[in-house]
């Protein structure tokens, strides 16, 4: 274990975690969420490191896409939505009174299982989050958009008809579109909501590519079904069962020699 | 098939027979003198037929019912669907399509009771106005442009909302930024089937706007609408006179055509843009 480590105790099922150096971008603490009184998420501790992707796998109902969507308070607008402990981003509570909810949601943000681009044009589309967020100027929103959308590798397709409507491009094209539109605000963390469910193999594969190159510059937590997706797109992988964090590991940790019997199950396809 | 050729045949013969017997009188006025002059003295033994300020009246009345009616209506609808727990919804909207269903005379008397003698009061004038009758007729479109928009924001897939909010927007800005825009459409609906109510509606605009035959030059003057001229002398009307009040109604029509026409190409060039068709 790393000596310098800022936290010598992880909660179970970390401790075998070869920690990074960076301290935790985010820090999820004694986390639990219900819906009108029917608990989704119990007690969950996990750490969230800066530049690396964790991703986080279960069978269908284990309370992945909660833990996701509570990461920048989407859950909030469910008005039976109610949780107890926290969730620390650089150190402060984002359930805080005093958070500015839509900054939390620039700095962390969201790409849904299925790709909605707002009904308009791709450039608008792209310029969105960036105007609400007070940034005018054509000359940075352009380079805003073009710097975006080559990092999703989706520039060469579109730049000659960024004027056209964003619902005529692919399902895998507008899936990229909304994760550079998430990208051309300059987010900290990155929440991908089974990102690839609804797309081909090869759509797939330029979103992985395109992740692997992010992971560089964000935290990237990518929900997924698909195990084969999590051994491939990330390096620590969180294995969720019924609301509960089972185990939390490297990702070669995790599908080589994981810790708990039911992990290995799900991986190997024997239930879920 | 039978029922809806028989509707369609049915607008045709009324399209024909106001037509039929209201062009006579317009091309022996002459289409300009019967629009836009001013002097109409039907009766006179020398009569003449301008209907210039009944549409004066009527544009300004449907334009004032069209501000208060559909900002109002918005707003509510605004509020329902966005800001409003949707037990309370299922209370409420059912309660504003309630007003639609208060016949006109009724809220012409109200507005002649009520909303008459306060203009007089505060504001001055006779009471009997254009903004009486814009008053009255703004709140009878509520119940229309509140619930056709109401189900167009509702149809708005709920995932144009979660991505905006999901890109930092709030909830204030998410509605008039993306769910106006996407419901662009039925929002026009609601705001042309509005209109049409408020051109149409004769009643209680009789009842509140003073009927005078002058052009209004302010919100506190009495005015005459195309549909009131109709109703009003109706019955002692016979020959040229008769022929005129269906020269008026042709009039009607093809404003009510021209509106409804453009409102059309302008929601459809709206969907185009947005790329929704």
């Amino acid at each position: 274990m790393d000596k310098t480590s800022p936290a010598p105790i992880g909660p179970p099922g970390q401790i075998d975690d070869p920690r990074p150096t960076q301290p935790p971008k985010i820090s999820v603490r004694g986390f639990s969420a219900s819906f009108d009184g029917q608990s989704v998420l119990r007690n969950v501790d996990l750490d969230i490191y800066p530049a690396q992707r964790l991703a986080i796998i279960g069978p269908a109902g284990s309370g992945k896409t909660v833990l996701l969507r509570s990461l920048n308070r989407l859950n909030d607008l469910e008005p039976t939505f109610s949780k107890m402990g926290e969730i620390v981003l650089d150190g402060q509570d984002i359930y805080d009174q005093r958070q500015d909810v839509p900054s939390l949601r620039r700095r962390v943000g969201m790409v849904y299982a299925v790709p909605v681009p707002l009904p308009w044009s791709i450039y608008d589309n792209l310029v969105y989050g960036l105007k609400l967020a007070g940034i005018r100027g054509r000359r940075r929103l352009n380079e805003a958009v073009e710097s975006s959308l080559r990092s999703v590798v989706l520039w060469d397709e579109v730049k000659d008809r960024l004027k056209e409507p964003a619902m005529n491009l692919s399902g895998g094209q507008q899936q990229r579109l909304c994760l550079a539109r998430v990208l051309a605000l300059e987010p900290e963390v990155l929440l991908l909501d089974e990102p690839c469910s609804g797309l081909d193999p090869i759509s797939t594969a330029k979103i992985e590519e395109a992740l692997a190159e992010l992971k560089s510059k964000y935290a990237i937590v990518l929900v997924t079904n698909n195990t084969k997706q999590a051994a491939r797109a990330s390096d620590r992988t969180a294995f969720f069962l019924m609301g509960e964090l089972i185990e939390c590991n490297t990702t070669s940790q995790i599908f080589t020699s994981p810790r708990h019997n039911r992990t290995s199950a799900y991986i190997t396809g024997h239930f879920g | 098939m039978l029922v809806a050729f028989s509707a369609v045949s049915a607008l045709a013969l009324i399209t024909a027979f106001i037509f039929r017997a209201g062009l006579p009188i317009m091309m022996k006025v002459g289409l300009g003198d019967f629009i836009f002059s001013n002097e109409w003295r039907p009766t006179d033994a020398s009569p003449s037929f301008g209907i210039f300020p009944m549409i004066m009246g009527s544009l300004a009345v449907t334009a004032g019912a069209m501000v208060i009616g559909v900002s109002l209506g918005l707003a509510c609808a605004i509020v329902l669907t966005q800001f409003c727990h949707p037990r309370a919804v299922s209370v409420l909207k059912p309660a504003i399509e309630l007003l639609a269903g208060i016949p006109s005379v009724v809220f012409g008397f109200i507005g002649v009771v009520i909303l008459v003698p306060l203009i007089r009061q505060y504001l001055g004038g006779w009471g009997l106005s254009v903004l009486a009758a814009s008053l009255v007729l703004g709140i009878m479109m509520l119940p229309t442009v509140t619930s056709i928009t109401v189900d167009a924001l509702q149809a708005v897939p709920r995932s144009y909302g979660d991505g905006s909010i999901a890109l930092g927007a709030t909830k204030w800005q998410t509605t008039h930024m993306v769910l106006l825009k996407a419901a662009g459409s039925g929002i026009m609906a609601a705001v042309i089937l509005g209109m049409g109510r408020a051109i149409g509606e004769t009643m209680a605009v009789i009842m509140v706007i003073g009927n005078w035959l002058d052009v209004p030059h302010s919100i506190l003057d009495p005015a005459r609408t195309l549909t009131s001229n109709i109703a009003l002398e109706m019955g002692y009307s016979a020959g040229e006179h008769r022929q005129a009040l269906f020269a008026t109604g042709v009039v009607l029509f093809v404003i009510i055509m021209a509106v409804n026409t453009a409102a059309l190409a302008f929601s459809r060039h709206h969907l185009r843009k947005a790329g929704m068709r």
